[in-house]
Order: C-alpha cells, then structure tokens, then sequence
C-alpha cells in the first residue's frame, strides 16, 4: 500500500501523537468499558461470590463450595434435580446439533450449486431464525396439540395413532417399541417425546443460520480442486467426500460448537413450549436455573447451577477457539 | 430430485407461517377444525382487532419500539468510539482492553442472570455494600445493560481497519481530530457495518424474552414477547385470536428481514455469530 512510505509515528492518526491521544482514546474506549465492566464483568465475579452463600433473597451465612455439593452429591432433593437435567441437557443437544446440521449441509451443498431460486430458498429457510420463539411456540403447540394438531392427522395417513407429543412424557424409543408390542427397560426409553418436539422447533428456528454460514465455509473452498477433481474423472459423490467435507471441517466444527451451546443455553424454547413439563422431562439446567432463583428466590443456589452450566460452556468454547486457532489456515 | 429436497424443506420451513396467517383469518370454529381447512373459507379480518382490543398491545409495542430503537442507536454509539479507538488510534492499555472485552464474548448470559437480577432489585437492598439500582418495571432495565456489547465492536472494528491510511493523513493534514475524522470520514463509509450491526442488535432486542420476562411485571413496560407470551394464557381457547396476535408480533420483523436482509446475512455469514 502507498501509505507505507509514511512513517509510522505519523501515518498512525489525524491529530499528532501527543500524550493527550491517549486520554481522548481512554474517553472513546469509557462507555462501552463502563456498560460492559457494570453489566457483564462484575456480574460474572459477582456470581462466583454469590454462589459461596445461602442466598434466598438476601445474603445470609457463606457456606462454601455447599451450594455446588448440594447439586453435585449432598442433598437429597437437589442432586437428582440436577443429574436429570444435566443429562435432559445433553439428550437435548444431542437430539438437536448432529441432524440439524446434517440437513443444514445437504441444503447449503445443494443451494451451493448455483440453483434456480437460490436467493428465495435461502431466505425463507432463515425466516424462522429471525422470528421470535414465543410466537413460534404459539403455532407449534398446536401443529402438535394431542385432538386438534396437524401432525395427528399427517402420521394419521401412515397408519399410527394419534401421539400426545409435547405433553407425552413417555420415552421416544419406548413408544415405538410399545406399538410393536415389545417393553424396554427404563434406561433405553431415550428422549421423552415432549423434548423430541422441542428439538424439531429448534432445527426448524435455527437451520438457516447453520445453512448460511455453510454456504460462506463452501464459497471459500478454491474451485481449483474441483476443477482438478473433474478432470480426474471423480464422480459427485467422490467430490462430495473427499474434497468438500475435508475442506470444510474447520466450518464444520464451528457450526458443530455454536450450534451445542445455543442448545446448552437455550431458555425461551424450553420455556415458551413445556415450561419444563411434562413430568419434568424437558426441564435443562437453564429452566432449573430459572425456577430455583427466580420461582423459589434461592439465588445462592442458582447461582451455583449457572456456575456450573457456565464451566460447561467456557469448556465448549475453549475447544473451539483451540481447534479453530490451529485450522486457521486451512481453509 | 435436487429441487424436491429443497421444496419439500421449504414446505416444512414456511407451514408454521402458512398456518398462523390463514388461521389468523378463519373464524373460532374454523381455526380448530380437525382436520386444518388449507385456506379461510371465508376472510375475518376483524380476528385482529378483537385481538388487538383483548390486551394492551399498543402499550407493548411502544414499549418494544422505544426499546429496540434505544439500544440500537446507543449501542452503536459506544461501538464506534470504541472500535475507533481499537483500530487508530495508540493509547497505553489498548492491548490488555482489548483482550478483556475479546474474553466477555466468553461469558454466557446465564451466567450473570442472577447477579444482574439483584443488581437492579429495590434500592433498599445493599448490592457489593452500595444501594441497589430498584430498575425493576423500567425501560432503564432494559437498555442501560446492552448499549454496549463486544461484539458490535470488534465488527466495527474490522471495518474500521480497512479504511485507508491515506484518509487519516489527508485529514490531519486538514487539521480535523479524531471525532471529526470519525464523524465525517469514517462512519459515511461504514455504512454497510453499521447496518449489519445494528440489525442484529435490533433482532436482538426486539426478540428478548428472558430478562424482560423476570424484570418487568406490569404491561406498562412489557415488551410485546413479554405481552405475546401472557396473551397466550388469557386468549385462552380464542385459537384464532392468538394466531392474530402472533401474525401482528412477528409481522414487523420478518418484513425488517425482507428488506435488510442482505446486510444481516452477509454479517452473520462473515462473523457467525447468532444474533
């Protein structure tokens, strides 16, 4: 660039560098530092502290790491609580990320190819991401209402009964099960299907952001070596393995950490369309974080749950920024 | 077979909104019919303003509105004052800031919830020895903690840094400062970051449910998820009436999408991340 050739003292800035640049860049840096170190920085060291004490309301007696025991192992009430909707967490990431994703890439792979109506597809396949969950729950609840809903009647057409869906407590696995006449044992009745449904609304609202960035992962991969592939004489499927899924892993693992700590975080779905329910199958350790501090005011409590729920998430986060710092130049 | 798969994901992707609108339209008995009619046999328009009269909708949306536009303009204020003061200019400390505002994109929000919920309790109560804010049933509440956000300007950033040296040289050589510079020069160009930015913070904000959920209790400063979300108890069996009401809530936001929705891709698609 031509502006090389000036020096760099001088080529830094209008106004020369004098001391007083780094008093008015403090000034400009303030109210972002102060919004920010008030709302989200002290409230992180805060929480922390609050966690160390019995807090219904107001501060009572410290108690140490108590509230974290008290979830992990020590109290008889609690530490279930937080087992089943830790593990109600991850069946629900589990259930959600791997065929979202999957769909999302067969989408984003075959908009990718220069289809007709591309721009169309595209933008109603990221409709439901910009449209609140809160509506979105108001149809869902009752696409899949167990008399009226739609769902009844399309499973209807292939000969299965009607399903009480988001107010079915019963297992997925053991519902197919039972219709073919067979009983599992408890430990492989698998999701309920209340919490099935929740993850089809959440493939459904954020699918299109996964397909979009997909589609920017695909346009950064050099046509070249689809180019050298086809002259190879490489089939569609051979180009599909063993150029485009390789070359887009780092994108690929990217949507894969997003995507799980949106599940792990996500409130207003859970909230919006079983409050927890049925039979507290779908309720996360965000909704056991909300009921125990905002619906029994055991803040000290709460706190300790988020804690936890936040070291979970850091640790996804951490793996993606160490992965992707690594695979940076891949792409 | 390409197009198959496509249509049919469309098919599935656009039903829920099919299915809102015309049953927006239909009457009770129509609306709750099983199995679904695919179209109102017979247009009731008048579904909207009965949902509308049902609950204070009027105060939700000026609640949403105000709110929304609020954050989003301060919120970009504090963006590029910072992000300039990020991409150049030297000041001691700017490595270290950065780093600190780069580490709270780490921090999930359920993790300050609770923190942040007694911060803004009565002021009787003692936050860290001090008065507490007593924000609850505010619009402060629900602006003051996200006009500013790491995000918006580590974008504004990058942005700013692709801005050629020469302009800053032509334009100290012109005598102008730094907030001259930035006002005149460097905002007029980022236009495009700017509206990406702001979009996703207005999404953002027009769509938060969470904390105004536990922070206001009255409807006169609900936000209309907040209203949509009590409305759903009180409509009750008036199935239609909710679809209504749901159609005039997500209404404005789809039709913002339609329009911007260019910028708002192209900004997830370059920074991925969820709005």
């Amino acid at each position: 660039m031509a502006a090389e050739v000036i020096p760099a003292n001088v080529r830094e800035s209008p106004g020369r560098r004098l001391p007083v640049e780094g008093i008015q860049a403090w000034l400009f840096v303030l109210p972002a530092l102060l919004i920010i170190g008030i709302f989200k920085i002290l409230p992180a060291i805060a929480a922390f502290y609050m966690s160390l004490f019995k807090w219904d309301v107001v501060q009572g007696a410290f108690r140490g790491l108590g509230n974290y025991t008290d979830w992990l192992y020590d109290n008889s009430l609690r530490s279930p609580d937080f087992w089943r909707s830790l593990s109600t967490t991850f069946t629900y990431v589990i259930f959600t990320v791997p065929l979202e994703m999957a769909i999302a890439l067969v989408i984003a792979y075959l908009l990718f190819q220069k289809m007709r109506g591309r721009g169309i597809y595209r933008t109603l396949y990221y409709l439901p991401y910009v449209t609140s969950l809160v509506a979105a729950a108001a149809v869902f609840v009752w696409v899949f209402h167990p008399q009226y809903g739609l769902i009844n009647d399309v499973i209807g057409l292939i000969g299965m009964g009607p399903q009480s869906w988001l107010d079915e407590p019963r297992g997925l696995f053991e519902l197919i099960a039972s219709s073919f006449g067979v009983t599992l044992p408890a430990w492989l009745a698998g999701p309920s299907l209340a919490l099935v449904v929740l993850s089809l609304v959440t493939i459904w609202h954020y699918m299109g952001y996964q397909i979009v960035i997909f589609l920017a992962g695909l346009s950064n991969i050099s046509s070249e070596y689809y180019e050298a592939a086809r002259l190879d004489g490489a089939s569609e499927r051979q180009i599909f393995t063993r150029i485009t899924l390789p070359l887009l892993s780092p994108t690929t693992f990217f949507v894969f950490t997003v995507a799980s700590i949106g599940v792990l975080r996500s409130f207003d779905s859970v909230y919006v369309l079983t409050n927890g329910g049925p039979l507290d199958t779908t309720r996360t350790v965000t909704m056991l974080v909300f009921k125990t501090a905002f619906q029994q005011a055991q803040f000290g409590l709460g706190a300790a749950l988020a804690f936890i729920l936040t070291l979970v998430i850091l640790l996804f986060t951490l793996v993606q920024f160490r992965v992707l710092g690594r695979r940076v130049n891949y792409g | 077979m390409k197009h198959l798969f496509l249509i049919l994901a469309a098919v599935v992707v656009a039903y829920p909104f099919f299915f809102m609108v015309t049953s927006a339209f239909k009457d009770l008995l129509e609306a709750t019919h099983t199995p679904p009619t695919l179209l109102p046999t017979k247009l009731h328009p008048e579904n909207f303003v009965d949902a509308w009269n049902r609950a204070p909708w009027g105060r939700y949306f000026v609640n949403t509105i105000l709110v929304s536009v609020v954050v989003t303009v301060l919120e970009l204020a504090t963006a590029c004052l910072a992000a300039y003061a990020f991409a150049r200019m030297r000041f001691p400390g700017k490595g270290i800031l950065f780093t600190l505002f780069l580490a709270t994109l780490m921090i999930p929000g359920e993790a300050t919830l609770v923190p942040n919920y007694v911060l803004m309790s009565p002021s009787k109560a003692a936050c860290l020895g001090l008065p507490c804010l007593g924000w609850f049933d505010t619009y402060q509440v629900q602006i003051v903690p996200f006009i500013a956000s790491a995000f918006s300007i580590f974008l504004m950033r990058q942005f700013f840094l692709a801005i050629p040296n020469e302009l800053s040289d032509a334009a100290r050589i012109d005598g102008a400062g730094h907030l001259r510079f930035l006002w005149s020069i460097v905002l007029p160009l980022s236009v495009p970051a700017l509206i990406t930015a702001g979009l996703i913070t207005f999404l953002g904000s027009w769509n938060a449910f969470q904390w105004p959920l536990i922070v206001t209790s009255k409807p006169d400063f609900r936000p209309v998820q907040v209203g949509l979300s009590a409305f759903r108890q009180e409509a009750g069996s008036s199935y239609h009436l909710l679809m209504a009401a749901s159609t005039f809530v997500v209404a404005p936001i789809v039709l913002l999408f339609l329009v911007a929705q260019r910028y708002l891709v192209q900004g997830i698609a370059r920074t991925g991340i969820r709005g």
